[in-house]
């Protein structure tokens, strides 16, 4: 329990650390290299919670195609390098006060739920049970996600085709 | 187990695979890779340094550690330094899922995950962030283009890699790397399954940029790719990572299609290194005798080729598997 502990404070303060860099950066591109860590900050969590398959995804989407896609978008943007694109806007106060009121919301819901202890034991081959509950009960919801998806890629062809 | 022996074993793993994939994968297979080009172009190779030339690497690993390194002026001094981490690491973290062979206390694997093949796919494609790191940091137009379509390429050939993944995970049931080279203890699923251990073979040889994929590093058009501005031991840590990867690649189509570490007589690691090697030789042989394809051509292979045929062997296989051997 002990390494656990140490485990978790470690990912925190790692994770809150790149965090800090990626809001607060004047570059662009340090800001998008800085969420790697940070990504895998999370993956660190969900292996700490025995969550193996969602750590996975966690870095096969996010830290490795999230961020390629977005450093991808920033240096085909103008200039190519991202230095020129102004990291702060006139609504920042606006920003703020969102941002406040986000970490109460989170602050209140943290200190008010019950949260249960152990819940259930683990089945022993957890990808198994994720793809039978994805095609099970939840299977409204993940083809709901799979029409968003296409959705998004028939508009991507479509927007790179309008030039030609 | 308590926690610092945990970490303990962690820590002398990495050690154990750091220095496994420097000597075994990046020295030697440099060595190999010359002698290899060599005998394909009719010539002798790497020759004066030791035996056969055998230490040449060893002198030339040297020579790098000894050399001056370089940051260029108007480079971004903190990407630049921090993308040699991330390449060679991402390239090490994919030996941890990969069975080199079998002992009587059971199957010799740094941990069998139970989404083992899941954890390579998402591994390797890490390394991509590290090279378009290196890309920009160097400030250099080269590099940048290097690092750009080094991440078009990488994006496209990890959906068909993916694909051949799930083909095997199907036909295994599993998607931990044990359990599918025990289910081919009857047949290699290469031999099952020859349009995926194709799509593999080719879509391995594009991730890890060799020719004819090796748009990323074009010599004629720019320089070295992404590490154009690298110079010593960061160079060094550049070619550990990329020969890290070309094994890590081979030893993953070892374990999904050629049987892993099983075969009659022999020992299981040495059937393990036998297969690995021959597959090492496979890709090193593709790399002197094709010459590299153009950036469209290669994109349009991907999407237009790889992807719909490997969706087709997906539900073709889905189909045998579900329906006519449920």
């Amino acid at each position: 329990m002990i390494g656990e502990a140490i485990a978790f404070y470690l990912l925190a303060a790692a994770m809150l650390g790149f965090g800090v860099v990626v809001v607060t950066s004047p570059n662009i591109v340090h800001s998008a290299v800085a969420l790697v860590p940070v990504f895998l900050g999370v993956t660190g969590l969900y292996i700490l919670l025995n969550a193996e398959f969602v750590a996975g995804i966690q870095v096969l989407i996010y830290a490795g195609a999230i961020t390629v896609l977005i450093l991808f978008v920033i240096m085909l943007t103008v200039g190519g390098t991202g230095l020129r694109i102004p990291e702060r806007n006139e609504q920042g106060p606006i920003g703020f006060a969102v941002a406040a009121a986000l970490a109460a919301m989170l602050a209140i819901g943290v200190t008010h739920t019950a949260w249960g202890r152990g819940g259930g034991a683990l089945p022993a081959y957890t990808p198994g049970a994720i793809g039978q509950s994805f095609l099970g009960p939840n299977l409204l919801v993940f083809e709901g996600t799979s029409v968003v998806l296409l959705v998004s890629l028939i508009g991507a062809i479509i927007i790179a085709r309008k030039e030609e | 187990m308590p926690w610092y022996i945990e970490l303990a074993r962690a820590i002398v793993g990495t050690i154990v695979i750091f220095s496994g994939v420097a000597i075994i994968a990046a020295m030697f297979g440099v060595l190999l890779e010359r002698k290899i080009s060599g005998w394909i172009q009719s010539r002798l190779g790497p020759k004066h340094v030791g035996p056969q030339g055998l230490l040449q690497t060893i002198a030339d690993t040297i020579k790098l550690l000894h050399k001056e390194n370089i940051v260029p002026r108007n480079a971004d001094a903190t990407i630049f330094a921090s993308a040699v981490v991330v390449v060679p690491l991402a390239a090490l973290l994919d030996y941890v899922v990969i069975p080199f062979g079998t002992t009587r206390a059971g199957p010799l694997i740094f941990r069998d995950l139970n989404i083992g093949v899941l954890y390579f796919a998402a591994t390797s494609s890490l390394v991509v962030v590290g090279i378009l790191m290196a890309g920009w940091g160097s400030n250099n137009k080269y590099a940048l283009i290097g690092g750009l379509r080094s991440a078009a390429q990488m994006v496209s050939y990890e959906i068909p890699i993916g694909l051949a993944l799930i083909t095997v995970a199907m036909l295994a049931g599993s998607l931990s790397t044990v359990t599918i080279v025990n289910a081919q203890r009857t047949v290699w699923f290469g031999v099952v399954q020859p349009v995926a251990f194709l799509i593999f073979l080719i879509s391995a040889t594009a991730e890890v940029n060799r020719v004819p994929f090796d748009l990323v590093e074009a010599e004629s058009e720019l320089v070295a790719g992404y590490f154009s501005e690298y110079s010593g031991m960061r160079f060094a840590l550049f070619q550990l990572g990329e020969y890290g990867e070309m094994f890590a690649m081979a030893a993953m189509a070892v374990t999904l299609f050629l049987g892993g570490w099983r075969g009659p007589v022999l020992p299981p690691v040495l059937w393990f290194v036998i297969k690995l090697y021959a597959l090492v030789f496979v890709f090193m042989w593709v790399r002197w005798t094709f010459p590299r394809f153009r950036i469209d051509q290669l994109l349009n292979f991907s999407w237009k080729v790889l992807i719909p045929v490997a969706l087709v062997n997906l539900v073709v296989t889905a189909y045998v598997v579900m329906v006519l051997h449920p």
